[in-house]
């Protein structure tokens, strides 16, 4: 009994509402290790290039933290999503906000406005497509845990199962093996693929803008005390045109997309 | 006359009763004491609600019931046909290191380098290997299934573990069994497969089911290159809510599915042990 009466004590202490601030004085934030771009730059988001390290910085900035007083933590998808209190402020890795996730987590306002996009390469029996019909056919991929995937089995439905990478390094390969006819991700991440990582990379095309719309948010424990104040700062930089200004340096332009009909 | 038990054998049994339904009082009085400790500490502590509600959402666990099963069948699939493939090459190798003909020194060479090189290369790096390697060459008639390639990286692999748990019940046999068939005018073949073999399996059953268990569980693995199984499934169910109860469903599946294969490992065991008691009696 002795040990009963030593435990709850213990274990009611820990009772407190909402979760602060990891470290006092410092903003905390989190992304996933690599950081890809054009998101990030070099894996290395301290040095404040891509858009979400230039957005992170901001947000800091807005929240009257200097540079030098953000730290970063690597915060792979499951511990961002995991219960409890995180070990970050905010997390910036690419994560859209849905109504589903709002029930585990907070997010902030959407900071980028996302539309998602089929990549094939040249050759491919999907490289001339110009509708969603088009793609019903195809075998088509996406990374596990993104809204990318949900694209294909809510949007094109395709008569073949999809294929569901751990990250989109291994989609990129399989998919200039032809093991799948096109990958889907988000509109940068497909310039940046095409671009820089595949050979013969090629934009089939966007699907047209959902109601509503999709964006990212930065992702705060559930009932964070900084929900708020972030929010805040993100609708901040969005009215006063910082977004657009960190879109136009990291974000090729994203005109030249075909929208798939 | 029947048996009369002296007043003293009575005091004896009555002692034994009584210390027995003490230890049994104890020992149920000590597992409620524990298991009351465990449920106040989970339940008071302060994440309890939310753990509770990422770990054992019910709403969720049916949500992703159906794709979770989906994707344990493919787990199934891939566990039996690798399986069957991997106690053939397995068994190949085995006999191939226990081989004592000059002759077959190179067979014994290969044989031993396969089984050193698979058993110590990770099964992820195989698996990637194999699954995005070999398409990548571009040989059209090699099949470039995520399913198919992934079955064969797991056979190349537990080939290897097998083949040793089989060598070494190979030579666990008693070596004057195999003199014994060789004198009774058995060839070198027919000893093998009536006098060795048969001893050597029997030697090494649980091993053998364990590594099954083992390859049902990393059958999984083979999501890494864009197949969907009962993990994956669940992966992609919690990203959705960024809940965690689907791998919890998933998780219980590969329970019920490993329980039936324990009991029948302990079942086989037993039999055996009686069988080999009873030679004896014969």
């Amino acid at each position: 009994m002795a040990i009963v009466a030593i435990a709850i004590p213990v274990v009611s202490a820990q009772k407190s509402s909402g979760c602060g601030q990891i470290k006092e004085g410092v903003l905390t934030i989190g992304t996933d290790d690599p950081a890809y771009g054009p998101w990030f730059d070099n894996n290395t988001p301290s040095n404040g290039k891509g858009y979400e390290a230039a957005v992170a910085y901001a947000v800091a900035e807005k929240l009257g933290y200097a540079a030098d007083k953000v730290e970063w933590v690597k915060v792979p998808f499951n511990k961002v999503i995991q219960p409890g209190c995180k070990d970050f402020d905010f997390d910036i890795n690419q994560v859209s906000i849905t109504d589903e996730r709002k029930k585990a987590v907070d997010f902030s306002s959407g900071y980028y406005d996302v539309s998602q996009t089929v990549i094939t390469v040249k050759g491919s029996k999907i490289a001339g497509a110009k509708s969603i019909a088009d793609l019903k056919g195809a075998k088509l991929g996406a990374q596990v845990g993104t809204t990318s995937y949900s694209t294909i089995t809510d949007v094109i439905a395709p008569t073949q199962a999809p294929a569901v990478f751990d990250t989109n390094d291994v989609a990129k390969q399989a998919l200039a093996n032809g093991q799948i006819d096109g990958l889907v991700v988000d509109l940068p991440t497909a310039f940046y693929i095409t671009a820089v990582d595949l050979k013969d990379g090629l934009i089939v095309g966007q699907f047209p803008a959902k109601a509503g719309g999709e964006q990212f948010g930065l992702v705060l424990s559930k009932g964070s005390k900084l929900t708020k104040d972030v929010s805040a700062a993100v609708d901040a930089l969005r009215a006063d045109g910082t977004l657009a200004k960190i879109a136009d340096a990291w974000l090729a332009s994203t005109v030249g997309a075909p929208v798939l009909k | 006359m029947t048996y009369q038990p002296s007043a003293l054998q009575l005091q004896r049994e009555a002692a034994k009763r009584r210390a027995s339904r003490r230890s049994t009082l104890i020992a149920l009085s000590s597992t409620l004491a524990f298991g009351l400790l465990l449920v106040i500490v989970i339940t008071g502590a302060q994440g309890y609600e939310t753990v509770k509600n990422s770990f054992f959402n019910w709403h969720y666990a049916k949500l992703a019931m159906p794709s979770v099963f989906h994707g344990l069948l493919l787990n199934l699939r891939v566990l039996i046909i690798a399986e069957f493939f991997v106690l053939l090459i397995g068994l190949l190798i085995a006999i191939a290191r226990t081989s004592t003909s000059p002759v077959l020194y190179p067979v014994r060479l290969v044989a031993t380098i396969y089984t050193d090189l698979f058993r110590g290369l990770p099964l992820l790096l195989v698996l990637l290997l194999v699954g995005l390697g070999i398409p990548g060459l571009r040989i059209s008639w090699i099949p470039n299934s995520a399913v198919v390639l992934g079955t064969v990286a797991l056979v190349l692999t537990y080939s290897a573990y097998v083949a040793e748990v089989i060598r070494a019940g190979i030579e666990g046999v008693n070596p004057t069994q195999r003199q014994a068939a060789r004198a009774l005018g058995l060839t070198q073949s027919q000893t093998l497969e009536h006098v060795v073999l048969p001893q050597a399996f029997r030697n090494v059953t649980p091993p053998l089911l364990n590594d099954l268990v083992s390859l049902q569980k990393d059958s999984g693995l083979i999501s890494v290159l864009g197949a969907v199984d009962a993990i994956r499934a669940a992966g992609i169910q919690t990203a959705q809510s960024f809940n965690f109860t689907p791998y919890l469903v998933a998780g219980a599946l590969f329970v019920l599915l490993t329980i039936p294969l324990t009991r029948f490992t302990d079942w086989l065991t037993r039999k055996q042990d009686a069988r080999q008691r009873a030679q004896g009696q014969w």
